[in-house]
């Protein structure tokens, strides 16, 4: 207990995304001087709202919360800080190109046009989905540890594993059998067993791949949806809600939080380099030339960044460089927001329906098709789209009557054969014709729009790649591999150097458990000493 | 080059018309793809001719990386072992590199010819490695191996016969210092633990160096060495080669086959604090815990030379095999390197025994010599290092 | 009627290992083969007069070296002779070849690229150590890590502790090699294009998988762990066609005393109470046994030939979720003399080896679309031997023989089965694909045999004509295969087992399925032990 009396100095985090900002809070509380210094002029990464027309307000990349870790949310008092939901339990309503429709909620069918579904797929469906949702379960406690690392033998590691292998067993014979079976699967196979309507395959056939570089029929895409469904919102696994005043209110919150804590939290000061000396971290030098010096420096920058660019190679092995240098971060997802005058009219859509998550996936065989096309750096002929309009569920974000629909776009890769930017203004366009085959009278209303492309997302937002994660969600950059071997405890191989972002176990989506765990994982290393 | 290499499964040096005309015993040898000579008459004759006279050693295989740019040194520095910022220009250096772990790739002499030109010459390929270590340096690297022809020039009358074949400006030439005389690269520097130089040219210029050498065993006696002469020599200097004393950490299939410097006996060339490289963080920890392994000098009892033996404590326990062993005419001892697992050869240095297996009439006599842990190199003439050179 | 101790379904060298084991275990051993011939995928045959064709497989590296030994296949007249080389043909006019001098093979790469030259050995030395680790586990039963039992848990230790002795590095490094795409894999080590497309063909021969599919690194194992005279990796031919594979192995099983009968098609297993008796043949005859060894896939087995009532409904449900789709094509083609190669030099020994006409990771992957949208690839990948320039017993002197192995065709069009017309579509697809590098090839061509997915389910009984009797996936692989919890040989009938690639550890001719099964089968019988391992 000696430890926590001696003053446990100055962090600087790198950084004011959510898993920053949740660093930074832990550590505050925990009696760290911090100093969160950020490149842009808000805080929030990611995680932001933006305005794209005067009055019109979009979730400017992130746009739907499903994940949020319900530990940070509730270490943190993220609702006295100003947090709430406008909506907990989004419906999702997958459209197929003929105008029919099928809405789903937690496994359940709630409505379908056109086609209706089947009883058994409907029985199928509610048992596939509470098996995903005990597998997704089993792995929830493992967001919020620290990853072991094989071979060891320190204690830690040897309990974690351990531990895993028990709750593996604890599953049951033929629980734990299923689990082995389907842990590397591809989730169009799972799909294709259980189920016949491709509206529903379609869904979570996308749902499993948003933000990765994976189609359906990838392996290690069923584990990509359990991860996606690990999230409980309100108790509910894998729901998706929307927070009141958009995405950044949920940084903003987190912000208070931290600032509550007594964290110092600076915009406007990008950071140049990490300072090192005597083989640690010092402290970082800022674009303009001062100096903030530290006893650690934790990074919510991605891993690339962090190494090759802050940091920069001298300080590292060429070993571990080799693996920074082959962690895949390719963007796969563009985001389209649009500012509209009017409430569009979706085919074959009540209001209600609207309120909702709106996907286009009419089957996984249209989801793996949008995927071929990103492998070749070319983008999706008929991309898979995830729209949301949440000025239904919160009027504040556009004027009276005035509406803004948020699009998230896949495929769209970041390495576009011929360059983005002959492209950007013809791949706007084609998307709006395509939202106008849902939505006819869209076009219409439209009064502005924004398509921020993977380049865009590494330019505006200092993500590598335009990687949503920080680094692809897969089984070769899961867990103890992630974001590389040697760095995948959040200390990195430079004492004093941390990492605490979505490139980090578990990865990317407004989560905060990376920062949470980067926290855990320094307060740690301080009790010990180094 | 061109499509119709398979042909040619093994390439001629540049000397080749005229090593090929030397080897009268057609004893070829397999050398990075070149065909090399192993033995041009006797390896005695040339083995003595190292320790007597002077030799020529063409040593054109080597592999050879040019690196050039304002980040060379940073380059090199956080690359190998040493504190390459000391290293002068006109001057070479014996270096080690590591990975990760610690575990030595390869060592090899780094020339530095100013401070953002170097050139790397080493036994193994590793083009992969070093661009990987250039990110983030501002450094090009050019394999220049088939470029550059190498001759060494080897032996107690090397000084004399190169003066006397017109090479200027050896006299006051230190060891690890390199000159540049009759537009070829001559450096002070040599495998054989001798006086010697090692000379560096264009393939053209290859032949006519060889000739103007030779052109001097009117007063000297000159000899062309092969690999088998050479590989006498080296022991007896105390070099060690890669992938015969240690496998390189990226040639080993398994990860427990990898050694440290410390464990080569290469401690001295690894300083801690010129600031961060390769492997610093690995040889830290390990200097901390204790190597594991220990490459020492042997001194065998009786004369036969124990290749492969393994060594034991008290005549049972396995404790380390030997990796290079000899009889040496020059030392008159039977002297090995071993690899031991320490504390063995280290503080435990007493009733070691060797393994040796001595044929005799087609049949294998298993013998048991007690061994010596010593000092290397085994080998070292003040005539090594003199400056200038004593003539002959 | 006489009680065989046991009765082998299917005369595939899966099949013949099995019954040889058992046959020098001592017990009365029956094969019974549907064809006329035996050798289910591993046959010689004359389709053509003058012509030997290896019509299925065609080239020899994995069969079990333990195996060949314990079988004294040689004894019975197999020689396997290694060849040298490959290549692949560039769209420039250029190609990449490959050789087994290692300098020379060296320079090749370095025509391309410097660097991946020099990245070669780092790559090889990476596959050799997953080599080493996964070989000592294709001789043993695969562990139920469900189970308490003494045996699985002592095989789950042996394996946690192999893996355990890679080091804390080369673990993580195997955990990436069984997840990662053979692209991506490549994609560390090389920089040139037409180097990772040569390396990356392994990486999807008989897999419903991609070049870029996560899983496809582990696949290129499936052609890189055999071994010929303790080469690992190495490659050679069967003398005589891949049909000496299976007659030496039945040669070895009658000198044992086992009995094989051809044109005898299984149409029932006999199950009663929950035991297997026997089989009943589509003709009527019937045959008793105390055990029953399918070699077919596991689909065949219990879908076809055991009455459904007498298996458990979950069992049954994953059964028919194995994931079996075929996913190649075969041509073997009668040529009147060599054709000729431009690019290459006359003399080159890569035209003795495999040729590919597929230059980039993008080709590659291109191919896998069209297989996913149910058709056979426009621009497929071809593994193009021509054997009887070093076997000279398959065709008469100055003709020769070329076998072509065609990634990717699937089991069934997006339009329904194949018909002739496809077929022939099909056939032309390849052979414009070769004569592109090859000008005078399709004169030479005397006869040419088409075979889809569909023709090998048809004659061989592969279902969907996969070649590996059932995807090479991690859902399908170890305590997997072929369904979770009955992964060891046996089935929810006693005295019913299953010997054939649908079993650990799956396809190729490798002939460890059989052996491992045989184990098995002489634990439970109490005789006396002829398979090594455990």
């Amino acid at each position: 207990m000696s430890a926590r009396k001696t003053d446990p100095g100055k962090t600087v985090i790198i950084g004011g995304g959510h898993n920053g900002l949740v660093a930074a809070s832990y550590l505050a509380r925990a009696g760290h001087h911090v100093t969160l210094l950020e490149a842009a002029g808000q805080l929030g990464g990611a995680a932001v709202t933006g305005e794209i027309a005067p009055g019109f307000k979009a979730p400017t990349v992130a746009h739907i919360l499903h994940l949020l870790s319900p530990t940070v949310a509730r270490d943190l008092q993220l609702e006295s800080h100003g947090l709430s939901l406008s909506a907990k339990r989004l419906d999702t309503v997958n459209l197929d190109e003929a105008g029919g429709h099928v809405s789903l909620r937690d496994g359940q069918v709630l409505r379908a046009s056109r086609s209706p579904i089947s009883d058994d797929d409907k029985a199928n469906l509610a048992k596939l989905h509470r098996r995903l949702v005990r597998f997704a379960g089993a792995l929830r406690h493992y967001l919020e540890r620290q990853a072991p690392r094989l071979g060891t033998r320190n204690t830690d590691d040897l309990v974690t594993l351990g531990k895993l292998g028990l709750s593996l067993r604890l599953l049951g014979k033929q629980d734990m059998r299923e689990f082995l079976r389907i842990a590397g699967i591809n989730v169009y196979d799972v799909l294709e067993d259980e189920l016949a309507n491709p509206l529903i395959k379609g869904a979570y056939g996308l749902d499993a791949v948003l933000g990765t570089h994976l189609g359906p029929r990838s392996p290690g895409s069923l584990i990509t949806l359990l991860y996606r469904m690990a999230g409980r919102v309100d108790g509910a696994a894998g729901a998706l809600a929307l927070p009141r005043g958009g995405m950044g209110a949920v940084t903003q919150a987190l912000a208070k939080a931290a600032q509550a804590a007594g964290a110092e939290l600076r915009c406007d000061s990008p950071v140049a380099r990490i300072l090192v000396d005597g083989d640690r971290a010092v402290g970082v030098e800022l674009d303009d030339g001062t100096t903030v010096p530290a006893d650690r420096v934790v990074s919510n920058a991605d891993p690339k960044r962090t190494f090759l660019e802050l940091l920069g190679p001298g300080e590292l092995d060429t070993g571990f460089l080799r693996r920074i240098k082959h962690l895949r971060m390719r963007g796969t997802a563009a985001k389209l927001n649009l500012a509209l005058d009017g409430l569009p009219g979706f085919r074959g859509l009540s209001p209600e329906d609207l309120m909702g998550r709106i996907l286009v996936a009419p089957s996984a065989d249209y989801v793996e098709r949008a995927f071929n096309h990103v492998k070749y750096g070319e983008l999706s002929d008929k991309p898979a789209l995830e729209i949301t309009l949440p000025t239904l569920q919160d009027a504040s974000l556009a004027p009276g009557g005035k509406h803004v629909c948020s699009v998230v776009v896949h495929y769209a890769p970041y390495d576009l054969k011929g360059g983005w930017d002959q492209a950007r203004e013809a791949f706007a366009d084609k998307l709006i014709a395509q939202l106008a085959h849902y939505a006819p009278d869209l076009p219409d209303k439209l009064v502005a729009r924004q398509l921020i492309t993977p380049l865009d997302l590494e330019r505006d937002f200092r993500m590598t790649g335009g990687q949503w994660h920080h680094g692809e969600l897969a089984l070769d950059q899961f867990y103890m591999l992630r974001p590389v071997p040697g760095a995948g405890q959040y200390a990195t191989p430079l004492p004093g150097l941390y990492l605490c972002g979505a490139g980090c176990h578990p990865g990317g989506g407004v989560m905060g458990a990376a920062g949470l765990n980067a926290a855990k994982r320094v307060l740690a290393d301080q009790e010990a000493g180094t | 080059m061109t499509k119709l290499h398979f042909r040619t499964a093994r390439l001629e040096t540049p000397f080749h018309p005229r090593t090929s005309a030397a080897c009268e015993t057609n004893e070829w040898v397999n050398w990075a793809g070149y065909t090399t000579v192993n033995v041009y008459s006797q390896v005695e004759k040339e083995y003595f001719a190292v320790r007597n006279g002077t030799t020529l050693f063409d040593l054109s295989p080597m592999i050879k990386y040019r690196v050039r740019g304002a980040g060379a040194t940073a380059f090199f520095n956080r690359l190998v072992t040493r504190d390459v910022t000391k290293l002068k220009p006109g001057r070479v250096a014996y270096v080690v590199w590591c990975d990760d772990a610690g575990h030595v790739l390869d060592d090899g002499t780094l020339f530095c010819f100013a401070q953002d030109d170097y050139r790397l010459c080493c036994q193994e390929r590793q083009l992969d490695w070093l661009l990987d270590s250039a990110i983030g340096f501002e450094v090009s690297i050019e394999e220049e191996s088939e470029e550059i022809a190498a001759l060494a020039v080897q032996g107690p009358t090397s000084f004399s016969v190169l003066t006397a074949a017109g090479f200027t400006g050896l006299d006051s030439l230190r060891p690890f210092g390199i000159a540049e005389s009759e537009g070829i690269t001559v450096s002070r520097t040599g495998f054989t633990g001798d006086l010697g130089y090692e000379l560096w040219m264009a393939p053209d210029q290859a032949v006519e160096v060889w000739d103007r050498i030779m052109a001097q065993r009117g007063n000297y006696d000159i000899q062309p060495i092969g690999s088998a002469a050479l590989d006498l020599v080296r022991i007896e200097a105390g070099f060690i080669a890669t992938n015969l004393d240690f496998v390189s950490a990226e040639q080993a299939l398994r990860h427990t086959r990898g050694r440290s410097p410390f464990e080569l006996g290469l401690g001295r060339l690894v300083d801690f604090e010129k600031g961060h490289f390769n492997g610093r963080r690995a040889l830290l920890a390990e200097r901390q815990a204790g190597a594991k392994y220990l490459l020492v000098g042997l001194d065998i009892e009786g004369n036969k030379p124990a290749d492969g033996s393994l060594v034991y404590l008290r005549q049972r326990k396995e404790v380390g095999h030997i990796t290079s062993a000899m009889w040496s005419p020059t030392c008159k001892r039977n002297l090995a390197l071993a690899m031991l697992r320490r504390p063995y050869g280290d503080s435990i240095t007493k009733d070691l025994w060797t393994e040796i297996y001595v044929l005799k009439e087609l049949k294998y006599d298993r013998q048991m010599a007690r061994c010596h842990v010593v000092e290397r190199p085994f080998f070292n003439p003040p005539r090594r290092t003199a400056t200038p050179p004593l003539p002959y | 009627m006489k009680l065989y101790d046991a009765i082998v379904l299917g005369a595939g060298h899966n099949g013949l290992t099995t019954a040889c084991y058992l046959a020098r275990a001592g017990l009365s051993v029956l094969v019974l083969e549907r064809n006329p011939h035996i050798g289910g995928a591993a046959v010689s045959r004359e389709l053509y007069p003058g012509w030997t064709y290896s019509n299925c497989s065609y080239v020899c590296s994995l069969l079990r070296p333990e195996i060949t030994r314990d079988l004294e296949l040689p004894r019975f007249g197999l020689q396997v002779v290694p060849y040298d080389g490959s290549c692949v043909f560039t769209q420039d006019g250029d190609y990449l070849a490959s050789y087994n001098d290692h300098e020379v093979h060296r320079r090749e790469i370095a025509r391309h690229s410097k660097r991946d030259d020099e990245a070669y050995d780092r790559y090889a030395l990476a596959v050799m150590r997953q080599c080493r680790f996964i070989k000592p586990l294709l001789m043993r039963m695969p562990p139920d890590p469900t189970s308490l039992k003494p045996r699985d848990l002592g095989e789950l230790l042996y394996l946690l502790r192999r893996f355990n002795d890679l080091g804390e590095m080369e673990m993580y490094d195997t955990i990436r090699f069984w997840t990662m795409s053979i692209a991506e894999y490549l994609d560390e080590f090389f920089e040139s294009d037409v180097v990772k497309a040569q390396l990356a063909g392994s990486g999807i021969i008989g897999t419903a998988l991609g070049v870029c599919s996560p899983g496809s690194a582990y696949v290129l194992l499936h052609h890189y762990m055999g071994e010929v005279d303790g080469t690992i990796g190495a490659w050679g031919f069967a003398r005589g066609g891949m049909g000496a594979i299976t007659q030496a192995m039945a040669a070895s099983l009658k000198a044992s005393g086992g009995e094989i009968l051809a044109d005898a098609e299984v149409a029932q297993v006999t199950v009663e109470g929950g035991v297997a008796k026997g089989v009943v043949l589509a003709n009527g005859d019937e045959y008793k046994a105390r055990t029953v060894i399918s070699n077919m896939d596991v689909k065949r087995t219990f879908l076809n030939t055991v009455e459904a009532r007498e298996l458990p409904g979950d069992f049954l449900e994953q059964v028919r979720r194995f994931k079996i789709r075929g996913s190649s094509g075969k041509l073997n083609i009668a040529l009147d003399g060599l054709p000729s190669f431009p690019a290459l030099p006359d003399d080159s020994p890569a035209r003795r080896g495999d040729m590919h006409f597929t230059d980039s990771i993008e080709r590659l992957e291109r191919a896998y679309d069209d297989w996913k949208a149910g058709t056979w690839s426009a621009d497929p990948y071809l593994d193009t031997l021509i054997p009887t320039q070093t076997d000279p017993t398959m065709a008469p002197p100055g003709k020769h023989m070329m076998t072509v192995f065609v990634q990717y065709a699937p089991p069934k069009l997006a339009t329904g089965p194949w018909t002739d017309a496809d077929r022939t579509a099909f056939g032309e697809t390849v052979i414009n694909q070769i004569a592109d590098y090859s000008p005078d090839f399709k004169d030479l061509i005397l006869h040419a045999e088409v075979r889809t997915p569909q023709d090998l389910e048809n004659e061989v009984g592969l279902t969907e004509g996969n070649i590996f009797q059932g995807e090479l996936t991690f859902d399908q692989l170890l305590f997997n295969r072929p369904v979770p919890g009955y992964a060891q040989y046996r089935s929810p009938i006693t005295g019913l087992y299953l010997c054939g690639s649908s079993a650990h550890p799956g396809g190729g001719v490798m002939a460890a399925p059989g052996a491992n099964a045989a184990r098995e089968v002489l634990r439970d019988l109490r005789a006396k032990q002829t398979v090594r391992g455990s």
